[in-house]
């Protein structure tokens, strides 16, 4: 296989990745921009969306679309139940009291899962049947294509919502400014638990399409951490950030463990995410100005 | 200050935990009667595939040896803590077996990582220990506790690399496991491959928790490789063989002792067609001739174990049970005496076990040689007999 | 009467507290399993120390980190290495633990500390899981595979001998802990820990006095990863094993979560915290299944109704019963 072969295949693996570190990032960002929260379970609703799927086609026999989209309901069922019980009484807490909340809620989702659905992977079927598509020399499975289509998809959705619908202009003006959006009668808890939904809606889209590949109780952990590498570098609080974000991540890491070791192909995300703390914390795409760090 | 005044409470709070704590294992009086031998296996974690039919076989042949009256009379009671291949959890269940429970001897662990990282505490506590994994490191050199079953990563790699000659193959990618079995492999790899004439081109290594290996693959397509060798157990190895797949890739794969169960058949599915491994005569029991040594005890431990389980038996069982029973053996010559269980371990000869017939002496721990292992081919989602 | 008793007790609260601690191993090996008892509290002396430290950097400085395993490791590796490989005197372990864990911090405090809130959480995250790659992969640390370490001996007398082995690192763990829970604590009612407070309290209004809120917060970044690194010697030698994913992120949420439920502005919070924390998956093995949900479950409660955790509490209750009121730190 010739190098510039090589280097094709790295790229369809990291812009696949990168779908889905996208979603997971904006999933992040969404929360972020409406709660100022970190939510470290976000990994955790990725988990969830392939399990629910997994259960509805599996064991209620349903259609694989009706399963995707009953879990993605589901998920973000779960999503404002963590917002009610668990975030909206610590509002007022500390900064590390609302992260080791959502750490909390992790562990719990994780342990649940374990608990009911046992230890081994889940699977549902590829969504295609066939051979693996070719592009040149670079291979690809036909869930590629389904993951970045979706992942697109639902990225336009979410920008449609944001711009034309009421509840969407709504959330923008909870975030950039909290106090007059109250005065103009924004409920704005509303718009918190509604960013949970959604952020948790996101994340179970992600998983729903990773669902082929098995997922079990512990696999959101390290979707998780990838995604909010991908938020950070695009800038929390940013949806094109995020997606841009994701996209970079994915790349760089695909390129990283192909052209110079597999073993560090973890460290990099997290050497990525410590650069751009460091250096550029606003991220690559932050454009207005905000809380200085 | 309110709060250094508050700290004796915090005492108090800690002694009635202390207390708790004391109550619950106190109250389990151990009598004088059962012969305790203690079990450590995976059964939630990585190793699961192994670790599970390894408990199964212990919990099974203990309740036959108690059927058929214990051992001298003395009821068999089995002491299992599950460690879900932490390594930390490992060497503390070793030290609760020894400290807590007192049992006379232990089996187990499921996995290469966990044996060696327990050595240094089963030579403390000096108490008998016949591990279930498969790194030769782990009796070479010899340590005076440490025993095993299953054969040895060495042997396994050798009966592979024999098999590639024979089919004049002379250039390999090798594709590990992070952690204790996937480093011991890479190892041997290295060591053996020289004297078979075959150069390794590409080395490396994957996670178990990754989703996807197409990168690391990617790169062995790249090279001159005639053939793959993945080193990994059931889990790992079911993504990688389905990654192989999905890249259409054509070259032969072989793969360790670690996918011997139906476990690895199940979880890869079309993609397990073809793969070639070294494993123990069990697999392919059925085909063998009946002047075979093991048939028998073979056939009886299959039978007993779909009776029981309803689950096809496999090698890690096997180790299991050949494990457990050296060690009953060894109890009904020496009683509790502990030191010289652990000679009467060492003492095993012809002993016809599921993995092979075992003979220990004080040089050799791992008890059986390479004799032990045929090759197999997955054909139809079934372990057909090659060699 | 009473009340003069009260007052005694709590002059000398600290001494009779290592009274009790260098006490209980009398006690506890008249029961059969005493030796897996003391095997127990070690494991509760080293978190202990691991955890003073980050409530000194999490509670009175009010920082965070998210990776403060990866210092814990560090302690443990420098150890483990030194005398394995190098084959040299486990007290140099100790030396280049404490000194490689100091330098560390304090190349690393700079630019991580001027980060706040999540941005800091995020960064020591990060942090935490690169040095657990550096674990995994490096050839010095033996990777994936693990590392032995060599046993332990203080002028000739041998800790790991198999009948007192238990005993020993006892004495010797707790030894230490006392030690530094005292150097702590004096810590706390200083100078220094006041500025911490203020600091905590409002950089800004620190500054404004003429705090140096860098120098500060550097210093207890380097003693919150010294401390974690004597910790990590000590474990290293008790374990005689280490295996990178001992050193990850499930460790610094396991560090984390003993500071928050013992009490993160609190010494003796961080060691309430480490003991219960230690002491209850052994309690619950009989619900082996259960226990990572349990887990999750204390964590929210903890957070949601004990926000300053159980020693605040305690500390509550104290002054109910005794009617006392002490003057505030």
């Amino acid at each position: 296989m010739k190098f510039a072969d090589q280097l094709l295949q790295y790229l369809i693996n990291g812009i696949t990745n990168g779908g889905i570190y996208a979603l997971i990032a904006l999933g992040f960002t969404i929360i972020y921009k409406s709660t100022d929260i970190i939510n470290f379970a976000q990994g955790e609703f990725v988990m969830l969306g392939a399990v629910f799927m997994s259960t509805l086609y599996n064991r209620a026999h349903l259609s694989l679309p009706v399963s995707f989209g009953l879990s993605v309901l589901a998920v973000a069922a779960v999503g404002i139940l963590m917002e009610v019980l668990m975030i909206h009484p610590l509002r007022d807490g500390s900064v590390i009291s609302q992260i080791m909340a959502t750490i909390g809620a992790s562990i719990l989702f994780r342990g649940s899962v374990m608990l009911i659905w046992g230890r081994n992977d889940l699977f549902v079927p590829f969504f295609s049947c066939g051979q693996p598509y070719r592009f040149f020399s670079a291979i690809f499975d036909r869930q590629y294509v389904w993951i970045l289509v979706i992942a697109l998809i639902s990225m336009g959705v979410l920008h449609l919502f944001y711009e034309k619908t009421t509840h969407g202009k709504a959330m923008t003006a909870c975030s950039a400014n909290k106090k007059a959006s109250m005065l103009v009668g924004i409920n704005v808890q509303t718009m918190v638990i509604l960013s949970f939904g959604l952020s948790a809606a996101l994340g179970a889209v992600a998983g729903g399409v990773l669902a082929p590949f098995g997922m079990k109780y512990d696999s959101g952990v390290t979707f998780g951490l990838k995604g909010f590498c991908a938020a950070i570098v695009g800038g929390l609080g940013n949806n094109v950030g995020a997606m841009v974000g994701g996209f970079v991540l994915g790349v760089v890491e695909e390129l990283g463990a192909g052209l110079i070791s597999s073993n560090y192909k973890n460290a990099l995300s997290f050497c990525i995410l410590l650069a751009v703390l460091l250096i550029r914390p606003q991220g690559i795409l932050f454009i207005r100005s905000g809380e200085r760090v | 200050m309110g709060r250094k005044k508050g700290k004796l409470f915090g005492i108090l709070v800690m002694c009635v935990v202390s207390g708790l704590f004391l109550v619950q294992t106190a109250f389990s009086a151990e009598s004088k009667k059962p012969y305790k031998i203690g079990a450590i296996f995976d059964i939630s974690g990585k190793a699961s595939a192994l670790g599970t039919p390894e408990k199964q076989t212990a919990e099974m042949v203990v309740e036959q040896v108690n059927k058929a009256g214990g051992i001298n009379g003395h009821p068999l009671e089995l002491v299992f803590y599950d460690t879900a291949s932490d390594t930390q959890k490992a060497i503390e269940s070793v030290n609760k077996l020894v400290k807590k429970d007192k049992v006379l001897a232990i089996i187990g662990p499921s996995t290469s990582g966990e044996s060696m990282a327990i050595i240094e505490t089963i030579q403390n506590n000096e108490i008998p220990n016949i591990s279930c994994a498969a790194r030769i490191e782990i009796t070479d050199p010899p340590k005076k506790w440490v025993f095993k079953t299953p054969q040895t990563d060495r042997q396994a790699m050798a009966k592979i690399l024999g098999y590639m000659k024979k089919q004049g193959i002379k250039k390999i990618a090798f594709m590990s496991v992070e952690g204790g079995f996937g480093s011991g492999g890479l190892v041997q790899v290295d060591s053996l491959s020289p004297e078979f004439g075959i150069e390794v081109v590409a080395r490396e290594k994957f996670s178990e928790d990754d989703t996807n290996m197409t990168t690391q693959l990617t790169k062995i397509r790249g090279t001159d490789a005639q053939a793959l060798i993945v080193w990994c157990t059931d889990k790992g190895s079911a993504k990688v063989a389905a990654n192989i797949r999905q890249l259409g890739m054509t070259i032969p794969i072989f793969m360790s002792h670690g996918i011997a169960s139906m476990k690895f058949i199940e979880q890869a599915k079309e993609a397990a067609e073809g793969i070639i491994f070294p494993a123990g005569r069990l697999l392919v029991f059925d085909s063998l001739p009946d002047t075979d040594p093991q048939k028998k005890v073979l056939a009886k431990y299959a039978a007993d174990f779909k009776a029981k389980y309803n689950t096809t038996a496999d090698t890690f069982g096997g180790h299991a049970w050949d494990a457990l029973n050296i060690v009953i053996r060894a109890i009904e010559k020496a009683g509790d005496d502990i030191n010289r269980i652990r000679d009467e371990i060492e003492k095993t000869k012809n002993f016809v076990g599921i993995g092979g017939v075992f003979n220990f002496s004080e040089k050799d721990h791992h008890g059986l040689g390479p004799e032990s292992l045929v090759m197999i081919k997955i054909v139809n989602g079934k372990w057909t007999y090659l060699e | 009467m009473i009340k003069r008793v009260w007052k005694v007790i709590e002059q000398f609260h600290f001494l009779l507290f290592c009274l009790l601690v260098l006490s209980l191993p009398l006690i506890l090996r008249r029961f059969e399993a005493g030796d897996y008892y003391l095997s127990v509290l070690v494991l509760a002396g080293i978190s202990s120390i691991v955890v003073i430290g980050l409530n000194l950097l999490m509670g009175y400085a009010g920082q965070i980190s998210l990776g403060h395993a990866a210092f814990f490791g560090l302690g443990a590796y420098s150890s483990g290495i030194i005398t394995i490989r190098y084959g040299l005197s486990p007290w140099l372990g100790f030396a280049l633990s404490i000194g490689l864990n100091a330098v560390v911090a304090y190349i690393l405090a700079e630019p991580i500390l001027k980060l706040k809130g999540h941005y800091l959480a995020m960064a020591t995250l990060g942090l935490g899981m690169i040095f657990s790659t550096l674990f995994s992969n490096l050839a010095i640390t033996g990777g994936s595979e693990g590392l032995s370490v060599a046993k332990l001996s203080i002028l000739g007398y041998a800790l790991n001998s198999r009948e007192l082995k238990e005993v020993n690192y006892y004495y010797f763990t707790w030894s230490i802990t006392l030690l530094l829970m005292h150097l702590a604590l004096n810590l706390v009612n200083s100078r220094v820990g006041r500025a911490l407070r203020a600091i905590h309290a409002s950089e800004v209004a620190a500054h404004s006095i003429g705090v140096d809120i860098a120098k500060f917060k550097t210093q207890v970044f380097v003693i919150s990863a010294v401390y974690a690194g004597v910790a990590g010697s000590i474990f290293a030698h008790y374990s005689t094993f280490l295996c990178p994913p001992d050193f990850g992120l499930t460790q610094s949420i396991r560090l984390l979560t003993m500071g928050v439920i013992g009490g993160m502005s609190s010494i003796w919070g961080a060691v309430l915290g480490a003991a219960i924390l230690t002491m209850l998956p052994q309690l619950l093995d009989v619900f082996a299944e259960y226990d990572i949900l349990v887990y999750g479950l204390v964590l929210i409660l903890a957070i949601i109704f004990m926000p300053q955790g159980m020693s605040q509490k305690i500390s509550l209750g104290w002054e109910k019963l005794t009617g006392q009121r002490s003057q505030g730190s």
